[in-house]
């Protein structure tokens, strides 16, 4: 066989099965974010309030003079709080470019001309943003609890507070999926990286601003559900057994984010297409 | 490489490094012939197939049948090809009709399908932020290659598009030709049974394109890859095809091999006269005779179903018409001709 026929040849290796395709994307998607040196910053950044508290329970447990700095079960939804903040820089960092960036370079039609649904591709996006999210609230959280109860040397705490198992757990899945969702409907309506940041800042701000502005108005926080990030925090206080911090009933907050999910799903749906029909 | 040379093998790729000629488990070992891409009956089968834009009908009741091996998608800007090729991707969702590609529902198994399709899209589309070994190695991963293989198959792939030297240079930096090259190689990284090639020209120079239609020729014939080749450069299609479907307005104008296409129902001849040729042209069209002016002066009249000398039957009219001609001699049917009397039948 002359050399340049071997130049393409048939492939008769394995080939993994269809439906996987995603996870291809997700661990490429990853890979190129922790390559990033302004990422291992960012994620610096992000797990300093993490060092803090375990600076804070190494103390309660280990001096009595400080034992004011006890944990309890508010630390928990406190430092989840905290970590509101380093949530939406991450969110903007990571996710504002996932699905523009694809529209820019016509990338989407690549994509969905391999074996893989629309579906997928967005669980191979999301799966990136949901990974690094969960990096920086449910990882700390849950390893607060772990540090807590080996510096406590007993599961006292954790037996005394079981339901902060399952309340980290949901309250952070409501933050990552509320975020990530969000941020991948407003990534799939435009191709520029930094406009998509600028619009969730804006989301994120001017809610904010919008509600707190009806509340100095109106002496009433009943409004709250014109923020996703206050409504978050309503459902927040509910998860984690307090008193919720505005006045809006909590089964009016968890609709507010379920529609929030529910409508960003249905703008992926939209337009995450192979291709774009101007009609 | 020029058309002229359709039956030389690309000689760039001699250039590939010494790796890529060693045979891994994966392949043929050296000296074994091509394993063959050819599928029993055909690649891909419309049926009444229809896709409506808003109130736009791209396509109107398509009905074609691609056989194995090269097939030219033919037809002017806005003929339905792309729309074609994207329903048969199931980017788009027919309003009515039946498409099979491979043997298979494109309904009910669009991820087998696309599993053993490569695509080569119009427009200019990378994956951003990645260089080509990369991009190519990631669209092999994609379509089901494990990692080591898709990396092995990417390099190998992008030396035989001719990106070898180019293959770790950042895709943004690319140039229209390379791009085409690049979009090429993602398409054939895993090894499909059939690959769409949109427009695989656009935009290339004279020795890019002649370059590409040469590696199409050799997928296509010598690497036993089939292929649809959609496009509205006819010498394109003529040069790597053996079989053309012809489309316009969204319908099948005709479809067949090129050469029975070109040859059987008739004879094309050229013809220049003097006197009033458009009087005359009239009569030639009356006379049931297809006429299409080209820019010199010389008409090509086809005469269909002509088993006698047209030339006789051409000068008996020039004659009882009184005019005088200047230049009559018999052409070899083009795909062009195949164009134009399609396009005009419809």
């Amino acid at each position: 066989m002359p050399i340049h026929d071997q130049g393409y040849r048939r492939y008769g290796g394995t080939r993994s099965a269809i439906g996987t395709a995603w996870r291809v994307m997700t661990r490429a998607g990853v890979m190129s974010i922790i390559s990033k040196r302004q990422f291992i910053g960012l994620m610096l950044f992000a797990w300093a309030p993490f060092v803090v508290r375990v600076v804070q329970i190494y103390l309660a447990a280990n001096f009595s003079q400080a034992s004011f700095l006890q944990p309890k079960g508010e630390t928990f939804r406190e430092y989840l709080d905290q970590q509101g903040l380093i949530l939406f820089v991450m969110t903007v960092y990571i996710g504002a470019g996932l699905i523009a960036n694809d529209r820019r370079a016509n990338a989407l039609q690549l994509y969905l001309s391999k074996p893989m649904t629309r579906a997928e591709y967005i669980a191979g996006k999301m799966a990136i943003l949901f990974l690094f999210l969960a990096s920086v609230t449910f990882a700390p959280a849950m390893l607060l609890l772990l540090v807590q109860t080996v510096f406590a040397g007993s599961f006292t705490f954790v037996r005394n507070n079981l339901y902060l198992l399952p309340a980290i757990t949901l309250f952070s899945l409501a933050q990552i999926l509320l975020a990530s969702t969000t941020m991948l409907a407003l990534s799939s309506l435009s191709k520029s990286s930094r406009f998509v940041g600028v619009m969730y800042a804006g989301l994120y701000f001017f809610t904010t601003a919008l509600f707190q502005a009806i509340r100095g108005i109106t002496h009433q926080s009943t409004f709250a559900w014109l923020s996703p990030s206050a409504t978050l925090e309503v459902v927040g206080d509910i998860i984690f057994r307090l008193h919720p911090r505005y006045e809006l009933p909590p089964a009016i907050a968890a609709i507010v984010i379920i529609v929030l999910i529910g409508g960003s799903l249905f703008i992926l749906d939209r337009r995450v297409r192979g291709v774009e029909i101007v009609t | 490489m020029g058309f002229a040379e359709r039956s030389n093998p690309d000689t760039r790729i001699l250039k590939q490094p010494l790796m890529t000629q060693f045979a891994t488990p994966a392949s043929p070992a050296p000296g074994a012939a091509p394993q063959s891409h050819r599928v029993d009956g055909p690649v891909v089968q419309c049926d009444n197939l229809s896709v409506r834009y808003g109130k736009n009908l791209a396509l109107r009741d398509v009905s074609a049948t691609f056989q194995p091996g090269a097939v030219g998608l033919l037809g002017p800007n806005g003929a339905g090809k792309s729309t074609l090729l994207k329903a048969l991707l199931g980017f788009v969702i027919p309003d009515q009709g039946k498409m099979t590609v491979l043997g298979l529902d494109v309904a009910t198994s669009p991820l087998e399908i696309r599993a053993r399709l490569g695509y080569m899209p119009e427009s200019d589309s990378h994956i951003p932020g990645m260089n080509a070994v990369s991009f190519v190695g990631y669209c092999g991963q994609l379509s089901g290659l494990p990692p080591a293989d898709a990396m092995q198959r990417a390099h190998e792939v992008l030396y035989y598009v001719g990106l070898g030297e180019a293959r770790y240079r950042n895709l943004e930096t690319y140039s229209t030709g390379m791009k085409q090259r690049i979009k090429l190689a993602q398409a054939i990284v895993h090894d499909p049974d059939l690959l769409f090639l949109d427009e695989p020209t656009n935009g290339m120079d004279p020795k890019g394109r002649d370059e590409m239609l040469a590696l199409i020729y050799d997928l296509a014939h010598n690497k036993g890859v089939n292929l649809i080749l959609s496009s509205h450069l006819l010498p394109d299609v003529e040069f790597t095809c053996d079989h053309v479907v012809v489309m316009d307005k969204g319908t099948v104008a005709t479809f067949g091999p090129i050469e029975a296409l070109k040859g059987t129902h008739g004879r094309v001849y050229e013809l220049r006269v003097k006197g009033d040729e458009s009087r005359f042209i009239g009569v030639l069209q009356g006379a049931g005779f297809d006429v299409k002016n080209t820019d010199d002066d010389v008409m090509r009249v086809f005469i269909p179903g002509s088993d006698a000398d047209g030339s006789q039957v051409l000068f008996d009219l020039a004659a009882r018409e009184r005019v005088q001609v200047r230049h009559l001699r018999p052409s070899v049917p083009t795909l062009e001709d195949v164009f134009a009397r399609a396009v005009g039948e419809q």
